[in-house]
C-alpha cells in the first residue's frame, strides 16, 4: 500500500510535476499512510503480529540471491504518518514562500523526489533498498541546499553536505557489505531468516571482530557512522548549519523534520542488531558509543546555538543538539523513547523553521536576528506559533510535546546503567536549549525594530501561516501520546498492550527528575528573559565600532550599527569561541583538508613526474617506431604501390573507352560476336563433316 | 506438307529482319521490337524442329519442344515488359527514346 504511494510519488516527480501534482501526490501518500496507520492500529488492538513485510527477489548472482522488500510495522507507520503530514504542510507553505522564484517547478520536482525517497527509506525492509533510497535522499538534499546555485556559498554548502554525509555513507556501506557477508541476507525481517531476527543475530554475536567487538557490534558501529553523517552527529555535523543556505522550506523539510531524522530512524531500525548481546543492567559497545556521541552532540549543539546570530543557524544547531537527544534516547531507552522525540521534534522544529521562514520572508530576506526586533506586534500569527514551537523545544512543562519526549529521554539516560555522563550532558543541554531559544525569541519578537529604517516587516500570506497554525496544534498536542500515565506511543511501537497506569508518575525518581528538568527549563528561560527582555534590546544610539581580530564565516561578524550581545561584552573569549562553532570547521580545514591538499599535491607530483615520465617514455618509443615505419613506407612500399596505381589508371582508361555508354554500339558488337560465332560453328562443322554447306 | 526447310527459311528471314531493325534503328522501342522478332524466329525454329523431330506425336515426353517454346515465349514477354518499362522510365526522365542520346553511362 504505502510503497505504492512512494513509488507513485517518485514517478510524478520524474515527470517534473508542478506544485499541484507534488502536493496532490503527497496528499495521496498521506491518505495511504493514514490507511496503513489505522490498519496497524487494528492489528495492534487485535494483538496480532504487527510486522508486515513484502519481500521479492531482486536478482540472482551465482548462488547468492538478493532480496528486497517493503515493511510495515508500527515504527514505519508512525514515521510515514509524520513525514507525509509534515511534508504536506511544508509543501503547501512552499507555494507561498517560493511564489516569486523562477525555478518553482524545479523546486517542487526536487521536493517530491525527496519525499518519495524518504518514504522509501521508511518502508524499506532491506538495508540495501534503504541504502539506495538513502542515497537518493542525500542527492536531493544536495540539490535542494544548492537550489540557489548562483550563490557561491549555497553551492559550497551543498558540496559540503554531500561530501560530509558521504563519509558516513562509506562506513554505512561497509557495514552493509559485512552484514551481507556474515548473514547472507539484508532483509530486516523475513519470517525468521532476516538479519534483525534472533537466528542471524546469534550468528553475528558469535563472530569476533577486532578490538574485542563482536561482528554485531562492529557492524552496528559502522551503520551508526552512516546515521551520524545523515543526522549531523558530532564529528560529521559540520554540514548541517551550512545547509541553511537552501530555501527555508527545505531547511524545515530536510534539515529539521525528515532527512536528519533518517539517521535516527536507521538506528531505530537496526536497534535489534545494536542491542544484540546486551546483558541485563548493561549495554552493548555500540549503544554506549551512540549514547556518548549523542550526548556530546546535544551539548555541543546547544552551546554553539547560544552564540549564533543567524536565525536559521540557531535552529540548525538546535537541530544538531536535538538529534543528539534522540540518539541518546535510542541508546539508553530503546526505540520508543528516541522515536517519540523524533516525532515531536519533527513537528515543532518544522514549525520553528517555517516560522523562521515567515520571519525572513516578512523582513525582506533578512536573516540576522540583530536586525529584527519587535515583530510580535507586526506578525502576530507567526509570533504565536513560533512561541509555541519555542516552548515545545525548550521543554516547557505539561502542555508542550517537547517536555514529555525530552523528559522521557532524560529519564532513560538517568536510568542508564553504564554511566551518568550522558545524563549530565543532556541536563546542561536542556538548560542551554531553553536559554538560546529565549534569546532568539527576545531578539526577533521583542524590543523595537532594528532593521534599516526604510524597510517594514509584514505578516506572511495565509498559505504560509495556516501550516504554521496546524503544526503548532500538533506541537502542543502530541505530548499526550507519551506521558508516563498513558504510554500510548511506547506500547504502540513495541506492540505491547496499552495500560493506563496512574502510578506512572509515582515510579521512583521520576517526579524529582521531572521537577529538576522543569527547574532547569525555567532557569534557562529566566536567564534568557533576564538578559534579553528585561533590558529590552534596543538599537544603540551611536554605532559602536568593533575591531575583532578574526572575521570568520560567510559574512562578517559585525556590521556597523549592529548591537553587541550581552554575553559577548561579558565574556568575549567564550563568545568568539562559540560563535565560531568551537572552530570545528577550522580544525577540519587544518587537519583533513590539509591532508587532502597534501595528498592531492603528491598525486599531482607523481602524475607529472613519475607517471608522466613513463608515459613520455612510452610515447617516445612509439614515436620512434612510427618514424621507422614511415621511412620503410616511403622507401619501399610506396614505390610498388605507385606503380600498381599507374597500371590501374591505364587499364581504366582503356575500359572507359570501351564503356561508351551507347546501346547501339553494344548491340552492334553483340551482332558481330554472333556472326563470328556462327562462322566459327560453320567452320568447325565443315571441318568435322557434320554440316554440309 | 510443308517441308522443314521452309520453316527454317522463314525463321531465318524473320531473324535477319529483326537483327537489321535492332542494328539500324535509333528508337529504343523499335530496337526492342527487333529483338522480339529475333526471339520469335527462334521460337519458330523450336516448334519446327519439334514437329519434325522423332517424338512428334504420341507418348511420353512428346511435349518437350512445345514446352520449350512456351517457356521461351513467357521469358520473352517478361523481357519485353522490363524493356518497355525501362524505355518509359528513361523517357520520363530524359524526354527521349533516342538510343544515341543515352550516353550517361559512358565511362
Amino acid at each position: 500500500m504505502a510503497c505504492a504511494g512512494g513509488i507513485a510519488l517518485m514517478k510524478q516527480s520524474m515527470r517534473k510535476a508542478s506544485a499541484t501534482l507534488a502536493i496532490g501526490g503527497l496528499g495521496v501518500s498521506l491518505i495511504l499512510s493514514i490507511i496503513a496507520f489505522t490498519d496497524m492500529l487494528q492489528t495492534w488492538s487485535l494483538r496480532a503480529n504487527t510486522t508486515q513485510t513484502i519481500n521479492f527477489d531482486w536478482f540472482d548472482l551465482g548462488a547468492t540471491h538478493l532480496q528486497l522488500g517493503w515493511i510495515l510495522d508500527p515504527l514505519a507507520a508512525v514515521m510515514l504518518l509524520m513525514v507525509t503530514f509534515v511534508g504536506l504542510l511544508i509543501f503547501i507553505y512552499s507555494t507561498g514562500y517560493m511564489a516569486h522564484d523562477e525555478n518553482f517547478t524545479r523546486f517542487f520536482c526536487f521536493l517530491s523526489l525527496f519525499a518519495g525517497a524518504m518514504l522509501g527509506v521508511i518502508i524499506a525492509n532491506s538495508l540495501l533498498l534503504l541504502f539506495m533510497c538513502w542515497e537518493i535522499v542525500g542527492l536531493t538534499s544536495y540539490l535542494l541546499i544548492g537550489f540557489w546555485y548562483q550563490k557561491p556559498s549555497a553551492a559550497a554548502a551543498a558540496k559540503k553536505a554531500f561530501l560530509t554525509t558521504r563519509i558516513g555513507d562509506i562506513f554505512f556501506l561497509l557495514g552493509i557489505v559485512w552484514l551481507f557477508a556474515q548473514t547472507g541476507t539484508l532483509l530486516f525481517y523475513n519470517h525468521g531468516a532476516g538479519a534483525m531476527e534472533p537466528a542471524a543475530l546469534a550468528a553475528l554475536l558469535s563472530q569476533p571482530a577486532a578490538l574485542g567487538l563482536t561482528a554485531a557490534g562492529a557492524i552496528g558501529l559502522l551503520i551508526f557512522a552512516g546515521a551520524a553523517g545523515k543526522s549531523g552527529q558530532l564529528p560529521l555535523h559540520v554540514w548541517l548549519p551550512d545547509a541553511m543556505e537552501g530555501p527555508t522550506p527545505v531547511s524545515a523539510l530536510i534539515h529539521a523534520a525528515t532527512m536528519v531524522a533518517a539517521g535516527v530512524y536507521l538506528v531505530a531500525r537496526v536497534y535489534p542488531l545494536m542491542n544484540a548481546g546486551a546483558v541485563a543492567g548493561g549495554s552493548t559497545v555500540s549503544l554506549t558509543v551512540v549514547a556518548w556521541i549523542g550526548a556530546l552532540t546535544a551539548l555541543f549543539g546547544a552551546l554553539v546555538a547560544v552564540a549564533q546570530n543567524d536565525i536559521k543557524r540557531i535552529l540548525a544547531y538546535s537541530t544538531v543538539s536535538q538529534l543528539g537527544y534522540m540518539m541518546v534516547g535510542l541508546a539508553t531507552g530503546g526505540v520508543a523513547v528516541g522515536m517519540f522525540h523524533l516525532i515531536t521534534h519533527a513537528f515543532f522544529k518544522a514549525l520553528l523553521f517555517l516560522g523562521a521562514g515567515s520571519v525572513i520572508h516578512g523582513c525582506h530576506e533578512e536573516q540576522d536576528i540583530r536586525r529584527m526586533g519587535g515583530l510580535s506586534k507586526i506578525m502576530p500569527v507567526t509570533f504565536g506559533t513560533y512561541a509555541i514551537g519555542m516552548l515545545a523545544l525548550s521543554g516547557f512543562p505539561i502542555f508542550f510535546s517537547g517536555f514529555w519526549s525530552k523528559d522521557a529521554i532524560l529519564g532513560a539516560a538517568h536510568a542508564w546503567p553504564v554511566s551518568k555522563g550522558p545524563f549530565v550532558l543532556l541536563l546542561i543541554g536542556a538548560l542551554l536549549t531553553a536559554f538560546y531559544m529565549a534569546r532568539q525569541v527576545a531578539y526577533v519578537f521583542f524590543g523595537s525594530w532594528r532593521g534599516p529604517a526604510h524597510t517594514h516587516a509584514h505578516e506572511s500570506p495565509r498559505v504560509m501561516t495556516l501550516p504554521l497554525s496546524i503544526l503548532a496544534v500538533f506541537a502542543v498536542g502530541l505530548g499526550v501520546l507519551g506521558t508516563p500515565v498513558w504510554p500510548w506511543f511506547t506500547s504502540f511501537i513495541e506492540s505491547k498492550p496499552l495500560l493506563v497506569d496512574m502510578h506512572g508518575f509515582s515510579e521512583p525518581g521520576l517526579l524529582p527528575l521531572m521537577g529538576f528538568a522543569i527547574l532547569l527549563v525555567f532557569a534557562g528561560l529566566g536567564a534568557g528573559w533576564w538578559l534579553y527582555i528585561r533590558k529590552a534590546v534596543q538599537k544603540p544610539a551611536t554605532a559602536p565600532v568593533h575591531h575583532h581580530a578574526q572575521e570568520h564565516g560567510d559574512e562578517p561578524q559585525h556590521r556597523p550599527g549592529d548591537l553587541v550581545d550581552v554575553l559577548e561584552s561579558g565574556a568575549p573569549m567564550v563568545w568568539n569561541w562559540l560563535a565560531n562553532r568551537l572552530y570545528f570547521d577550522e580544525l577540519y580545514a587544518v587537519t583533513v583538508l590539509r591532508l587532502y591538499a597534501a595528498l592531492a599535491w603528491l598525486s599531482d607530483w607523481l602524475d607529472r613526474r613519475f607517471w608522466g615520465g613513463i608515459v613520455a617514455a612510452v610515447a617516445g618509443g612509439f614515436r620512434g617506431l612510427g618514424w621507422a615505419n614511415k621511412a620503410i613506407d616511403s622507401q619501399w612500399i610506396d614505390g610498388g604501390f605507385d606503380k600498381g596505381c599507374e597500371e590501374l589508371v591505364t587499364g581504366g582508361g582503356l575500359l572507359a573507352w570501351l564503356q561508351a555508354g551507347r546501346a547501339p554500339g553494344y548491340l552492334r558488337t553483340l551482332a558481330l560476336g554472333v556472326l563470328v560465332l556462327v562462322a566459327l560453328a560453320l567452320a568447325v562443322g565443315a571441318a568435322t563433316g557434320q554440316v554440309h554447306p | 506438307m510443308t517441308p522443314l526447310a521452309a520453316y527454317l527459311i522463314v525463321a531465318a528471314l524473320v531473324f535477319a529482319i529483326g537483327l537489321a531493325i535492332s542494328l539500324t534503328r535509333r528508337n529504343a522501342i523499335l530496337v526492342l521490337i527487333g529483338i522480339e522478332l529475333m526471339l520469335n524466329a527462334a521460337n519458330l525454329n523450336l516448334i519446327a524442329f519439334w514437329r519434325f523431330g522423332p517424338h512428334s506425336s504420341g507418348h511420353g515426353d512428346g511435349l518437350t519442344g512445345m514446352m520449350f517454346a512456351i517457356f521461351s515465349i513467357a521469358v520473352a514477354a517478361a523481357e519485353a515488359a522490363v524493356g518497355l518499362g525501362l524505355a518509359i522510365a528513361y523517357h520520363r526522365h530524359a524526354k527521349t527514346t533516342d538510343l544515341d542520346a543515352m550516353t550517361r553511362m559512358k565511362g
